[in-house]
């Protein structure tokens, strides 16, 4: 890949100093670094036998010439010269953040994907020169909670022994509680016969993992350290939908042009999406989204315990929950949830002052500690017909106390945003771009992960019988698998945040039911694990 | 059931065809079938078939063993001024060849797994197929010889309409891997009289289109070299395929214009297998297509009635 070539050829990007220098120096070398070390990529990756038409994707020019060609009614067929820069690029990853880099990292440990020519297009360093990581260091605050179906797909890629040799908590256990004291629950992962629920890791481990993977891989990656500023597709609207001569057919099969704010283009079969929530691809290429905002910000840090924590724990309060979970040795991390008000309060209060309003959230502020179990808890619900499992019968614990805040606060403001479509011909999206959710369940990357790995398989059974990757009728079959599963989990979390957003007064005791009636129907209990930690089957409740 | 079918048909001795039955052999249903056919009297927007097919017989082949047959062109004018109309539509996935568009990957599993198997290729390779020749007779627009390049062999792809191998070639173009390609306007009987011979010859959704299907095989047969592969795809003549294809597919669902299909021309499965073997040419493998209403995809199956594809070998020499 580009940057194990960038690494081993010693050529690195522009150094930090050069940001002072002008924008075109700075573009000029941008473009320079890129074209070495792609000629070093080509020498040793490319025969060049193929002949292929010049200028088709070097500049507009291309399009101004199909357009004249296709009026005169003839494509000369002989202009066909060897041109090695014009090579189109197989897929094109728009945002290397960590779902772009998984779907990089996957295609490249598969035996059908990994000869495919990839680009990656991202203005990020750490792409080009990956972050050391050290044990030490404290923990970012920015953590996923990734599920056992992630750590499969990490597994399965390979990346997952990178994850291991850095800071990672897993945790078999959560404990859900109300602040008015009347219900808990209890997750434990035997309730599903699993040694974990999850696995809580930095984001940049989990980034850094899947960049050294690749690494390790003699793939052919090219990175383009620049954003995308716009994006030509054919046919473009020139071309009418009803025009079936045939200089009208080749504009309909056309490739896709990218071109970044550097100055640099390139030409790809397959456009893939995967630059977050504001997606520029979606919007360059028209879908539209369905999504609200609540008026509600989280707020995120790391903290510190006297003791490690080895339980996920969440407990909701009259303005949203708060989830504090371990992310290894006695740190743990913190998604707070609450009104715009009162998040840009608690991020400035002085530290002493948010540790005690976190040790309150997380103990017995607002309201007691719930009871224990009801002796008669089994039978109240026994109607519904479910088994004791054993936690059960496992009673209230109060978390960890937090002594000291380890990291900057930050309070990000809370919505839901589903892309109305994920693909179209030679684009598709994944993670963020096609749908973000609220940082609450710790889902978003997972539904992300799933959407790269899913892609990359049927990537690879495109490639198996010959059929051009970026087909719709391929990539509707992504579509078809994620879309599903995704708005399922949106779902579930929207209902999450409607119940647990509002406070009832005194139906909160309902809520709490629902809490005991989670606790002791196990089959119920077992639906929501299985989906909270990956596996694809909605639960009928919350 | 195909396997049991293929069995069936092996045990069947040629011999029983006797050269005067050839000829009706193509026509008659109820040879093998004995169904009943519907009179189409009482549906008249329905297509004039399943009665015997109007269109004039070709001359009779029974030119003595020795003297050298003028080679009748396999070419049906009418047949091929259909796909000329509709030419432009070749790689619109929802226009008249939606179809092929959707059976593609289905067909080229089947294709994969049967070279890969025959010719000792690794199937866990994105180019298992490189370092084999292959002919796409009949290649329409190239949905097929496209993705056959992609996977690395070697294509050709031969088609008799003009229009046709003009789009495959603009379209192959687009992509560098597709662009070696070597398309050409001919027929299968001008290749072999040129002497050309390919590791694997493949003809899908052509012999029903075809004038004479057993010259058709024939001339398959002489493309490939021995020990080389045919696969062959297409409609059988059974109801069930007169209902999926001609009224589902050209009346109903108006997927194909009206009349592209003849049904009085199709082959069933033990015709195919029939044909092919006078020409030497052993089918070894036959699957049917199914298609799930639902989900519109595509499945590989041992239902044979309606679409079927059969893979076969010529015996290698000496
Ligand atoms: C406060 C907060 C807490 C969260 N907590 C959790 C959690 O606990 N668990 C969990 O699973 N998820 C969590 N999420 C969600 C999770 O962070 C996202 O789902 C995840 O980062 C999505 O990854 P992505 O790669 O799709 O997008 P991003 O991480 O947003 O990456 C997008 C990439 O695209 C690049 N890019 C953007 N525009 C362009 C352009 N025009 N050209 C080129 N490149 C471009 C960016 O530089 C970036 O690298 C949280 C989110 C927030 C905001
Ligand atoms: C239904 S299309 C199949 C196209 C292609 N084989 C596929 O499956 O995608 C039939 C094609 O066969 C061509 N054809 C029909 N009769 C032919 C013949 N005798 N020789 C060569 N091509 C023929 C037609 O022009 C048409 O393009």
């Amino acid at each position: 890949m580009y940057v194990g070539g960038l690494e081993k050829n010693r050529l690195p990007l522009p150094p930090p100093e050069l940001a002072s220098l002008s924008p075109s120096l700075l573009r000029a070398a941008a473009r320079m670094n890129r074209l070495v070390v792609r000629r070093t990529l080509y020498s040793n990756h490319h025969p060049l036998k193929c002949s292929w038409k010049r200028g088709f994707c070097s500049g507009g020019e291309a399009a101004a010439a199909a357009a004249s060609s296709a009026s005169s009614g003839q494509l000369n067929l002989e202009d066909r010269t060897f041109a090695g820069d014009d090579q189109p690029y197989d897929l094109a990853i728009v945002g290397g953040g960590m779902v772009g880099m998984a779907l990089a990292c996957s295609l490249a440990t598969k035996p059908l994907t990994k000869h495919l020519k990839v680009a990656i297009i991202d203005s990020n360093p750490t792409l080009a020169n990956k972050l050391s990581i050290k044990r030490e260091d404290p923990p970012d605050p920015r953590v996923s909670t990734v599920t056992p179906a992630t750590i499969s797909y990490f597994q399965d890629a390979g990346a997952w022994q990178y994850v291991q040799q850095h800071r990672h908590a897993f945790f078999d256990k959560m404990q859900v509680w109300d602040y008015t004291g009347l219900g808990y629950t209890t997750y434990d992962a035997r309730d599903v016969n699993k040694d974990v629920l999850g696995c809580v890791v930095e984001n940049r481990v989990l980034h850094s993992s899947l960049l050294s993977r690749i690494e390790d891989t003699d793939v052919q990656k090219t990175i383009y350290p620049s954003r995308l500023a716009s994006m030509i597709r054919y046919p473009s609207s020139s071309v009418k939908a009803d025009d079936n001569t045939w200089e009208a057919s080749y504009m309909k099969a056309g490739l896709v042009k990218l071109e970044m704010s550097d100055g640099s283009s390139l030409c790809t079969k397959l456009v893939v999406g995967a630059d977050g929530a504001k997606s520029q691809v979606r919007n360059l290429a028209g879908f539209k989204t369905t999504g609200w905002n609540y008026s509600q910000n989280a707020i995120i840090c790391t903290v510190e315990h006297s003791v490690a924590n080895h339980t996920a724990w969440q407990r909701f309060l009259p303005d949203g929950p708060i989830a504090l979970l371990p992310i290894g040795d006695n740190f743990s991390n913190i998604v707070w949830t609450m009104s715009p008000k009162q998040a840009s309060d608690l991020t400035v209060m002085n530290e002493d002052e948010f540790v005690k309003a976190v040790n309150q959230a997380m103990d017995n502020g607002y309201g007691p500690h719930p009871k224990s179990n009801f002796s008669n808890g089994s039978n109240k619900f026994s109607f519904l017909g479910g088994n004791l499992t054993m936690s059960t019968n496992e009673s209230f614990e109060v978390p960890p106390k937090v002594v000291k805040l380890a990291s900057k606060r930050a309070a990000f403001p809370l919505s839901l945003m589903h892309a109305n479509d994920y693909v179209a011909k030679r684009i598709v999206l994944i993670g963020d771009a096609a749908h973000a959710v609220h940082p609450l369940a710790g889902q978003g990357v997972n539904l992300g992960f799933g959407d790269a790995f899913t892609l990359s398989r049927i990537i690879g059974e495109g490639v198996a019988v010959g059929t051009d990757i970026g087909e719709v009728s391929l990539l509707r079959k992504y579509e078809a698998e994620r879309k599903p599963a995704n708005i399922a989990m949106m779902a579930v979390l929207d209902g999450f945040q409607k119940i647990y957003s509002v406070d009832f007064g005194p139906l909160n005791v309902l809520r709490a039911a629902a809490f005991h009636a989670a606790n002791y129907i196990s089959p119920l209990k077992r639906g929501i694990i299985s989906y909270a930690s990956g596996e694809q089957r909605l639960p009928i409740f919350p | 059931m195909a396997a049991k079918l293929l069995s069936r048909l092996r045990q069947l001795d040629t011999r029983l065809i006797s050269p005067q039955h050839q000829r009706p052999f193509f026509r008659n249903a109820r040879l093998f079938s004995g169904q009943q056919i519907p009179s189409s009297d009482s549906h008249p927007s329905l297509p004039p078939t399943p009665t015997p097919t109007p269109t004039p017989l070709p001359p009779p082949t029974a030119g003595s063993a020795g003297e050298k047959r003028q080679r009748t062109s396999s070419l049906k004018d009418h047949e091929l001024a259909k796909f000329a109309a509709i030419s432009d539509t070749w790689w619109d996935s929802e226009g008249p060849f939606k179809p092929l568009h959707a059976m593609n990957p289905t067909r080229l599993a089947f294709i994969r797994s049967t070279l890969c198997r025959h010719f000792s290729k690794d199937p866990n390779v994105p180019k298992p197929f490189e370092g084999l020749e292959i002919v796409d007779v009949g290649c329409g627009g190239g949905i097929l010889s496209e993705p056959l390049a992609r996977l690395g062999a070697t294509v050709t792809g031969v088609d008799a309409v003009e229009k046709n191998i003009k789009i495959a070639h603009l379209h192959a173009d687009l992509d560098p891997t597709t662009s070696t390609i070597d398309y050409v306007c001919t027929t299968a009987e001008k290749l072999v009289e040129e002497g050309r011979q390919f590791d694997a010859v493949m003809s899908l959704e052509v012999i029903e289109h075809v004038a004479d299907p057993a010259e058709f095989c024939k001339s398959l047969a002489a493309l490939t070299r021995p020990g080389g592969a045919v696969v062959i795809s297409t409609i059988n003549r059974s109801i069930r395929a007169y209902a999926a294809a001609i009224v589902a597919a050209e009346y109903i669902l108006h997927w194909l214009p009206r009349g592209t299909h003849q049904w009085s021309s199709f082959l069933t499965p033990e015709e195919l297998v029939m044909i092919l073997k006078r020409s030497s040419i052993d089918v070894e493998e036959m699957a049917g297509f199914v298609l799930n209403p639902l989900t519109g995809k595509w499945l590989l199956s041992d239902d044979v009635s309606v679409n079927f594809i059969a893979f076969a070998t010529k015996k290698a020499e000496g």
